[in-house]
């Protein structure tokens, strides 16, 4: 199949198909940054726009390596230093950058839906690097090549996803990505944290992170946002630890081969205790190293041609 | 777009013969196997520079160092708004400093596939030189390049196809031309 669509929202919003070609791209993209000199002339000529409303060092790095290593040119806007601080609108500002020619958008946003907003105004492809609670559709497709590359299948998998899930746009999409690729998805968190209704996505609720561990092929804990302590979601980051955190002895019954991954930035000693983030299950920093690959397949996907290749004429 | 005037113009065997003459050829040329290494365009000359390799393991009792190259990340025409292209892997999992290359492909036509092959491996390190080994050459060069060992020249027109199958995927080994009518 060829790639048709414009932007990269959600995974809600992609078919199995797509998100299958999307990996398989990033397979080919893997390699390129394995060579001595970790740069292709793919997109030469062609620039990106980063613009982060929300601090990120991970995934904004993570697509500027991604857009150098094709030879697009990135420019990176923040908050900080954009017109949005003198009160100017999300919409004044797409419009102002596209009025540049910009051939990609990369954004995010603590509002969910203003990559939808962006995606319906401008022409160029619009990539949702994370909005509010929604989605962050790169996230879980890295999180998703990495599954797929470290067990060879997403089918029939157990995947357990631990902590806030309330607030968490990696959680959301992860569930959309796993259950569509046929895994089994299983939740566990303070009943606080719990969405409304979560089970109509086809998941199934655990009240404790013991419940998960020794049937799961894949646990992947979330980050505790320290300012939701604040809101009453739990009492005590203690408390927290010893009932949903990752640690040895509660590791003890799972699988041999079981995938422990982590979106970062890792809490440790919170979510997650160092022996474990640091130990043999880890998949941690492959998570890392896989997406400046997704997001070099999405860009080439997004910001290349459009129809049919016809190789006879080389 | 109907296609006539199908002719074939190598078999099987002369595809053997063009091969077992090619590999004598690379075999002469570079004194043997010392730094030699084999590189396949995908898909045609992967399948092309494995058979090389069969016969120079078969000659000289050893297995040269093989790789497989896609060059659709170094297409020239990729910003054009042409094709999307679907990207298949580079398999190089050695350094080409200083080695002898031989790069292989199934077909020479435009000189854009060769040219964008050859960007590719300068990235995996300055090989010693590179040289190129064609089953066809058709002609219709649109950059100054010329294979050192060639399967068959044959004469083409622009519109024509030269259409290369595989018993390695299940077809008869052959060189077709097929007249395209649009």
């Amino acid at each position: 199949m060829r790639w048709a669509g414009k932007d990269i929202l959600g995974i809600q919003e992609l078919s199995i198909a797509e998100i299958q070609l999307i990996l398989d791209t990033t397979g080919s993209f893997k390699e390129v940054s394995t060579r001595e000199i970790k740069k292709v002339p793919t997109l030469r000529g062609k620039t990106v726009i980063n613009l982060f409303f929300e601090p990120s060092t991970r995934t904004r790095t993570s697509f500027e390596i991604a857009a150098k290593r094709l030879s697009a040119d990135t420019i990176n806007i923040s908050t900080s230093s954009s017109s949005v601080v003198k009160g100017e609108t999300l919409i004044d500002t797409a419009k102002n950058l596209e009025a540049m020619k910009p051939d990609c958008i990369v954004i995010r946003h603590p509002a969910s839906g203003a990559p939808h907003l962006l995606a319906r105004l401008m022409d160029v492809p619009v990539i949702n690097a994370g909005d509010g609670a929604h989605e962050h559709p790169t996230q879980a497709l890295l999180d998703l090549f990495t599954v797929r590359e470290k067990v060879g299948r997403l089918a029939g998998l157990k995947v357990a996803i631990v902590g806030d899930i309330l607030h968490s746009r990696v959680a959301r999409s992860n569930i959309h990505g796993f259950t569509k690729m046929g895994a089994e998805v299983h939740l566990a968190g303070p009943p606080t944290m719990k969405p409304a209704a979560v089970e109509r996505l086809g998941v199934h609720w655990h009240r404790s992170l013991a419940e998960v561990i020794p049937e799961a092929d894949v646990i992947m804990m979330l980050r505790i946002q320290l300012e939701r302590q604040e809101g009453g979601f739990f009492p005590t980051l203690r408390e927290y630890s010893r009932l949903f955190g990752l640690n040895v002895d509660i590791l003890k019954p799972a699988k041999p081969g079981v995938l422990i991954m982590h979106p970062g930035p890792i809490n440790r000693g919170v979510e997650i205790s160092p022996e474990v983030a640091d130990g043999p299950f880890s998949v941690i920093l492959d998570q890392v190293t896989n997406g400046v690959a997704v997001r070099m397949a999405l860009l080439y996907l997004l910001v290349g041609g459009e129809k049919e290749a016809d190789r006879s004429s080389l | 777009m109907r296609l006539k005037g199908k002719e074939t113009v190598m078999d099987g065997e002369e595809i053997e013969r063009a091969l077992v003459r090619i590999t004598h050829e690379m075999l002469e040329r570079n004194k043997g196997v010392k730094d030699l290494v084999l590189i396949g365009i995908r898909t045609g000359g992967v399948y092309l520079a494995e058979r090389i390799r069969t016969k120079i393991e078969q000659i000289e009792k050893f297995k040269v160092p093989f790789g497989i190259i896609d060059i659709t990340l170094y297409r020239d025409d990729f910003a054009m708004g042409l094709p999307q292209p679907l990207v298949g892997k580079t398999e190089i999992p050695f350094s080409l400093r200083d080695k002898k290359v031989i790069l292989v492909d199934d077909v020479l036509y435009t000189g854009r596939t060769v040219r964008a092959a050859m960007d590719a491996l300068i990235d995996f390190g300055r090989p010693k030189f590179i040289q190129l080994a064609v089953l066809i050459d058709r002609g219709h060069r649109e950059l100054p390049i010329q294979a050192d060992y060639v399967g068959k020249k044959v004469i083409t027109a622009p519109q024509d196809d030269v259409m290369v199958s595989f018993h390695e995927v299940g077809n008869p080994d052959r060189v077709v031309i097929q007249e395209k009518i649009t």
